[in-house]
């Protein structure tokens, strides 16, 4: 009994909870503000990525491969602390969420290109032949025949990187970004009691399981029509 | 039959594959609601000789004459001419993400730039000629093959096209729909749409072509109305293919 209360008193503290909640929710809205920053951003970045593959020449694709081979290997938390701390040395100062968003651009318009290229070149090619035979244009029978049907055959994919994009942005308390995890180990510090990382953790979780439950109904739907 | 003006004009088409020269030489006219219907082996080059005559092919040399504009030309706006030459495919290629209604608007509206309620009517009334009103709102899984190929000639005729490209249209079918994609075919013909037809309906040949164009090896050996060439063809390789078909 005695454990119990222990327990409880160290993670499920609602004293603490109280004190912490405005930090926490300051926590709550960056890390909000920098998946609605992040996400968007890569993929626009991934769909010029995804364009740019379709284009027949090998003095865009060579560039195009390096780009995606590079930021796909590199791990995401070295590629933040590089721009966060190593590019004030070539005399850039950047902001801790310019670094967080740059950083996370690279990384995941990788991703998401490769994923949306995938989708493009899983649409047969007489679906753009029958399109331009009725005199749509190139970029007229991609954005309204080839699009919509790649992205929907992609779309698990798709937001599966959408859901570890989201979780990535817990690195950004690396670089002292005051997002959710930072400000819980902030109240944590200034607390010195784990109902703070707790708190958190249960955020995380209630922010992305409807995420998660969606995705996983897609992939049943998926295989259901296969 | 009274011979129109010519609408479409071929001369010295050549197309390779790599080193594979698939069209050797072709002259070819066609006469405005003429039917030209192409046979040959597979392989012969009937197909790319379609396509290259809305230029999904590229053509390697030669020049092509649609309705007054040359294909090749430099100024030629590709996509303007394309809509004036209407392509049925033997796969159909309906946009599976559209219902049959979407389908037939999509390039009204965005090539025509018609806007949505005048590119409706237009889309409706395509459906209604190949006999398919009821089924603007289905998507194509939710249709027979031989339903969805009539959507794609819905697609092709919304446009007003002068002419017709239909390659294998009935191909992909299970014979007992085929039937069905003939009539609208014929239908077509009797309002007085200009046609080139690849295909294996001989029986459709014989009762709708004008003409019928044997090739073989990239070239057209004998050319005629369908009884000289199904019943008293001049060459050689003709005899043995028709007599081929004639026996399945």
């Amino acid at each position: 009994m005695e454990t119990l209360l222990d327990l409880r008193d160290a993670f499920f503290n609602l004293d603490i909870i109280l004190r912490a909640s405005p930090i926490l929710i300051s926590g709550f809205w960056m890390t909000l503000k920098l998946i609605l920053t992040v996400v968007p951003l890569g993929l626009l970045g991934g769909l010029i990525v995804a364009l740019l593959y379709t284009v027949p020449s090998r003095a865009v694709r060579w560039p195009l491969i390096v780009y995606v081979d590079l930021f796909r290997a590199f791990p995401p938390l070295v590629l933040l602390v590089f721009i966060y701390a190593g590019l004030p040395f070539a005399g850039y100062e950047i902001s801790a969420f310019a670094a967080v968003s740059l950083g996370f651009f690279l990384n995941t318009s990788s991703y998401y290109g490769e994923i949306l290229r995938a989708g493009i070149e899983s649409i047969p090619r007489g679906q753009v032949e029958a399109a331009r035979s009725t005199g749509l244009s190139k970029w007229q029978a991609m954005t309204w025949v080839v699009l919509p049907q790649a992205v929907r055959n992609v779309l698990p994919d798709l937001i599966s990187n959408t859901l570890e994009v989201a979780k990535l942005t817990s690195l950004a308390s690396v670089v002292a970004l005051p997002e959710l995890l930072f400000q819980a180990r902030q109240a944590q510090s200034l607390t010195f009691n784990a109902t703070p990382i707790m708190a958190a953790a249960i955020v995380y979780f209630v922010l992305l399981w409807p995420l998660v439950r969606l995705l996983s109904r897609l992939e049943h739907r998926m295989i259901a029509s296969h | 039959m009274t011979q129109g003006p010519v609408l479409l004009s071929v001369r010295g088409l050549r197309k390779s594959f790599g080193a594979t020269e698939v069209l050797r030489g072709i002259d070819l006219d066609v006469h405005e609601r003429e039917l030209v219907f192409i046979i040959g082996p597979s392989g012969s080059g009937k197909s790319t000789l379609l396509r290259c005559c809305n230029r999904l092919e590229e053509p390697s040399s030669g020049s092509i004459i649609v309705d007054g504009t040359d294909l090749m030309a430099r100024g030629t706006d590709i996509n303007l001419l394309r809509r004036r030459i209407g392509m049925v495919f033997q796969n159909f290629n309906l946009y599976p993400h559209m219902t049959a209604l979407g389908n037939v608007m999509l390039a009204l509206r965005r090539v025509l730039k018609k806007p949505r309620a005048e590119a409706e009517e237009i889309a409706r009334a395509a459906l209604a000629r190949v006999g398919l009103a009821d089924k603007a709102a289905n998507y194509p899984t939710e249709l027979s093959g031989g339903q969805q190929q009539r959507v794609a000639i819905a697609r092709a005729v919304a446009l007003d096209p002068k002419i017709m490209l239909f390659d294998e249209p009935t191909s992909a079918l299970d014979p007992e729909l085929v039937g069905s994609v003939l009539a609208t075919m014929r239908e077509l013909r009797e309002s007085g749409m200009t046609m080139m037809v690849v295909s294996h309906e001989m029986g459709f040949a014989r009762a709708a072509a004008d003409r019928v164009l044997f090739m073989d090896q990239g070239e057209i050996i004998e050319q005629g109305p369908p009884t000289q060439i199904f019943e008293d063809p001049r060459e050689a390789r003709t005899r043995a293919f028709v007599q081929q078909i004639n026996r399945h």
